[in-house]
């Protein structure tokens, strides 16, 4: 019972980074309609300037925190000017090959810079672990499932009260009525790949206080696509339900399957059969806009 | 009639021929001429390049078929090929001759690309693509952990091609089989796009909803061009697995199918020959930049360190500068350079 137990917990922990990563995932497909495979090139873009600038350049942690946030905003800006606006009305295939080319590049320049040995960020919070139901917790995970559950708070607020956020949830409702009531839509893309480009980062921090970090980082990003289409693809309370269902599904089936089948590695592969069984039962996910063609 | 001045076709058939005019065959023969001898004056490496480029034109010309013509995207396509490929395998192995094993296992690989394709009912674009993805993932989990079939993660050891006791042992003999098998599956390829079948993926992948209420069954057809798309994928795949004779499951990830995907793209969506200069140009492409580091490396000396990285980071690069200025690919700017040739006085 309390391996189940450990299993949940480490799930709910690995969950609400996914949950992050979807955010991203979420907020670019709400006001753009573009599906980005280079999310978690975005994640791993954030662990590696943080790493840079607290290890290598031997900042405080808290300063090259908010310096990565500020790097984030400007790799943002720059991918929706570069290579995203020229898309606009493309086929779908178009978009998304171009997110996957950006996705290759964006890993080259990292291992370029970085090279790919496993890389550790400095103990940042205490080792001392929490008893919670019994079981010991690291700080670290606390602290990112606390850090998670803020920043969905906080974009919450953003989407219902903030004028940017409303004019976002316009843009994604109706481009042209958005338009023509004065909302710039091309500056609606670029803060959408902004928020989505910070929001990544954040979730490859605390996986690099965790994990540390390595190129194999990217792969992160493909966890998410379960996630996204589990909660729906225009939802962000879908993405963070989601991500939660799937990091959790995904550590106790790979438990199971390890203790009952001896299979091992299942966590590749899990949240991709549920992710099959939901696109055949409920394409739209659990929260998403049922605006899917029939075909 | 024919003339400097283009085409007049006055009949359907004549239209739908493959080739217009006798200088598009003349041409053909003479590079078919060329290829065939050149490889008595390559080196073997330079041959076993060619034979690369074989097996992918089969790859690509497959899979622009589903994507580019049935616009069905797929981005399980690698893995589909590690199907033929450890297909093949198996049976080869358990003492089946080389041929048929390699049209059962392009059989197989028709079945699961089926099954696959299934979810294309009631899915398209980005939801189908995604599927897709799936079925990569899974597919690959299954080479990686069916170890008693596959032989896991140490992978699987197979023999060279034999055909009626003839052994494909060399590069180039491996060349005339893998060009035969190449040129069988455009002329397949090209021969499906101009039947019934071909129009109706065309009709499909430009606006379904019309092409339903013209009466096409959509689910028959999308299927069709998923089975017809794997069964080349798995041909390509068996030939593959044979050429290399050892096959882990690391070689079918998802990267695999992204190049596939880069070559269709690149090559021209929807275009048989736009597949080939696609195929030519993705397999060419870490030849030509090994190349280059090779010649830099007196200036630069740890341009070899950053080789890999800067290699993928190359890739990609293209595919994003193919998609924003030239999104109807190589094709596209053949067709060009024809024209241009052909009306040279008179631009426009």
């Amino acid at each position: 019972m309390e391996y189940y137990l450990h299993l949940v917990l480490n799930g709910l922990v690995i969950g609400s980074i996914y949950s992050l990563v979807a955010l991203g995932f979420v907020i670019i497909y709400k006001a753009t309609k573009v599906v980005n495979f280079a999310q978690g090139e975005l994640v791993m873009f954030g662990a590696y300037v943080c790493f840079a600038l607290t290890v290598q350049l031997g900042l405080p942690f808290l300063i090259s925190f908010f310096m990565t946030l500020i790097f984030s905003v400007i790799l943002g800006l720059c991918l929706e000017r570069v290579i995203l606006r020229p898309m606009i009305g493309e086929p779908i295939i178009s978009v998304i090959m171009v997110t996957v080319g950006l996705s290759t590049v964006l890993k080259a320049v990292i291992q370029l810079f970085w090279g790919t040995s496993i890389r550790v960020y400095p103990q940042v919070l205490p080792t001392e672990p929490v008893w919670i139901l019994g079981l010991p917790v690291a700080p670290v995970y606390i602290a990112a499932f606390c850090l998670s559950v803020v920043l969905f708070v906080i974009f919450s607020f953003f989407f219902k009260y903030s004028t940017m956020g409303i004019a976002m949830r316009a843009t994604a409702f109706d481009q042209q009525a958005a338009q023509s009531m004065g909302i710039g839509v091309k500056n609606i893309f670029a803060m959408s790949w902004c928020i989505a480009a910070v929001v990544s980062s954040i979730g490859g921090i605390i996986l690099g206080n965790i994990n540390g970090i390595n190129p194999q980082l990217g792969h992160l990003g493909l966890k998410v696509f379960p996630a996204v289409i589990l909660g729906g693809l225009d939802s962000l309370l879908g993405a963070a339900i989601g991500g939660l269902i799937i990091g959790i599904l995904e550590n106790v089936s790979d438990g199971l399957a390890q203790q009952l089948f001896g299979l091992a590695g299942f966590r590749e592969v899990a949240a991709y059969v549920v992710l099959v069984i939901i696109l055949m039962i409920r394409p739209y996910g659990l929260f998403g806009t049922h605006e899917i063609e029939r075909v | 009639m024919q003339g400097k001045c283009g085409l007049f076709f006055t009949t359907y058939a004549r239209e739908s021929q493959v080739f217009h005019t006798g200088f598009q065959k003349s041409s053909l023969a003479i590079f078919f001429i060329v290829l065939l001898i050149s490889p008595f004056f390559l080196s073997s490496y330079q041959v076993s390049l060619l034979n690369l480029i074989n097996i992918a034109v089969i790859g690509a010309v497959s899979l622009n078929l589903l994507t580019g013509s049935c616009g069905q995207i797929s981005l399980g396509h690698g893995a589909f090929i590690g199907v033929g490929a450890y297909a093949s395998g198996v049976l080869t192995l358990s003492g089946m001759p080389f041929l048929p094993a390699l049209i059962l296992a392009g059989g197989i690989t028709a079945m699961v690309g089926m099954i696959f394709g299934i979810p294309s009912l009631r899915l398209k674009g980005i939801y189908l693509a995604i599927a897709t993805l799936a079925a990569q993932l899974i597919l690959v989990y299954i080479f990686m952990h069916w170890t008693s079939v596959t032989g896991g993660a140490i992978g699987m050891g197979l023999d060279t091609p034999v055909i009626f006791g003839f052994d494909f042992d060399t590069d180039l003999k491996m060349f005339y089989l893998t060009l035969a098998f190449a040129v069988l599956a455009v002329i397949m390829v090209k021969n499906v796009l101009r039947t019934k079948s071909g129009r109706a993926f065309v009709a499909i992948r430009d606006f379904h909803l019309s092409a339903e209420s013209v009466g096409i069954n959509l689910f028959y057809y999308k299927l069709q061009a998923f089975g017809i798309s794997s069964f080349l994928a798995g041909i390509a795949g068996g030939l593959w697995a044979h050429y290399t004779m050892y096959i882990t499951p690391e070689q079918f990830e998802i990267t695999l199918s992204i190049s596939y995907l880069a070559m269709i793209i690149i090559g021209g969506l929807g275009s048989v020959l736009g597949s080939v200069f696609g195929a030519v140009f993705i397999t060419l492409l870490p030849e030509v930049l090994s190349f280059i580091a090779d010649h830099l490396s007196g200036f630069f000396p740890n341009i070899s360190t950053y080789f890999l990285a800067m290699r993928d980071g190359i890739f990609g690069l293209i595919l994003v500068l193919f998609l924003i200025f030239e999104p109807d690919g190589l094709a596209r700017r053949w067709q060009l350079a024809k024209s241009y040739f052909k009306l040279h006085p008179f631009a426009h």
